[in-house]
């Protein structure tokens, strides 16, 4: 039972991600929709990082001196002036780190 | 005019950074199904048949907390429909390819691997095998994504929890879009998403995922109108 719903779940995700590069042809898009598109990944990311640092484990919100607000906004600042993506993680990581070991 | 093993090497090298992060996270993706009690041979099934972080995690919570197979099943097809937003944008680099092609290339389409290659797609449009480059961080992440899934499996949680590695996926994605953060209407969608993404955090389904990125594409479009 629970292959039989993996293998649905496989079929959904697959048909997620197929779905616009096969079966959609470009032209279908006006021009207007495809300028919007410009914004899919500010419009997307977002929402797998802004729950991922203020909504713990048992869906709550975190304290504002919560180690994970530090670590992401000294990540903001070195990626934007590193434009490094190693450097972006090691410095959010580190810096988390360092706020909740000491 | 790059050749294709150019753009592959290219792909893959471009992706390469973000395994600080897939790793980890595949290492326990694959601990928590085992913990969790569920056969080893299903908890890796996953990795190739749904190939997902995020919801291979909230598939097996559910199953494991006594929920049906069908809410498992929808709340992964929910989580996601955002492929189907990346299937878009892909869509005009990819128009040129036939149709199996297109078919076998959707299943390497992940959030890492489609936001670099978007990256480069954008700056070398007039490339004629640009397709490889998804290939290259495609392919690169699915074979991370199976051996680190596995090694959970196999080891466990041999990463203590108390790292908290589970933050290096917030990071990853800050360090895809913080350059965005130059372009004021880049920051009001950003904002939009990100807000309604915890305004919605209990919606059914963890539809907050693509709820949000609707939301904040409505802003844009509106942010565009407001442009002109």
């Amino acid at each position: 039972m629970t292959w039989l719903s993996i293998i649905i779940a496989g079929i959904l995700t697959y048909f997620t991600r197929m779905t616009m590069i096969a079966l959609v042809s470009r032209d279908m898009l006006g021009n207007k929709i495809k300028a919007v598109l410009a914004y899919v990944p500010s419009a997307v990311f977002p929402a797998i990082i802004f729950p991922a640092i203020f909504i713990n484990d048992y869906g709550t919100f975190i304290e504002m001196n919560d180690p994970k607000i530090f670590g992401a906004m000294v990540a903001i600042v070195v990626g934007y002036f590193s434009r490094n993506v190693i450097a972006t993680i090691l410095s959010g990581l580190i810096s988390y780190w360092i706020i909740l070991f000491f | 005019m790059f050749s294709k093993k150019q753009l592959l090497t290219r792909g893959m090298l471009d992706v390469a950074p973000h395994m600080l992060s897939v790793i980890p996270f595949g290492i326990i993706c694959g601990a928590i199904g085992i913990e969790l009690g569920f056969n080893p041979y299903l908890v890796y099934g996953m990795s190739i048949i749904i190939f997902g972080g995020a919801s291979q995690i909230v598939f097996l919570q559910l199953i494991s907390g006594g929920a049906s197979a069908l809410i498992a099943a929808t709340s992964v097809g929910v989580i996601n429909s955002r492929h189907l937003l990346y299937g878009a944008v892909l869509s005009e680099y990819l128009e040129k390819l036939s149709f199996i092609k297109k078919l076998l290339i959707s299943y390497l389409v992940v959030d890492q691997g489609f936001a670099e290659s978007n990256k480069f797609f954008k700056k070398n449009k007039k490339e004629k095998y640009l397709h490889y480059h998804l290939i290259g961080t495609g392919s690169t992440l699915w074979v991370c994504w199976q051996i680190s899934t596995l090694a959970g499996i196999i080891l466990g949680s041999f990463v203590p929890e108390e790292l908290g590695l589970k933050f290096a996926i917030p990071l990853t994605f800050i360090a895809i879009i913080v350059q965005d953060l130059k372009k004021i209407d880049h920051v009001i969608v950003m904002l939009a998403c990100g807000i309604s993404s915890l305004l919605f955090f209990d919606a059914p389904f963890k539809s907050y995922i693509i709820i949000s990125p609707i939301i904040a594409l409505f802003v844009a479009a509106f942010i565009l109108r407001f442009k002109k």
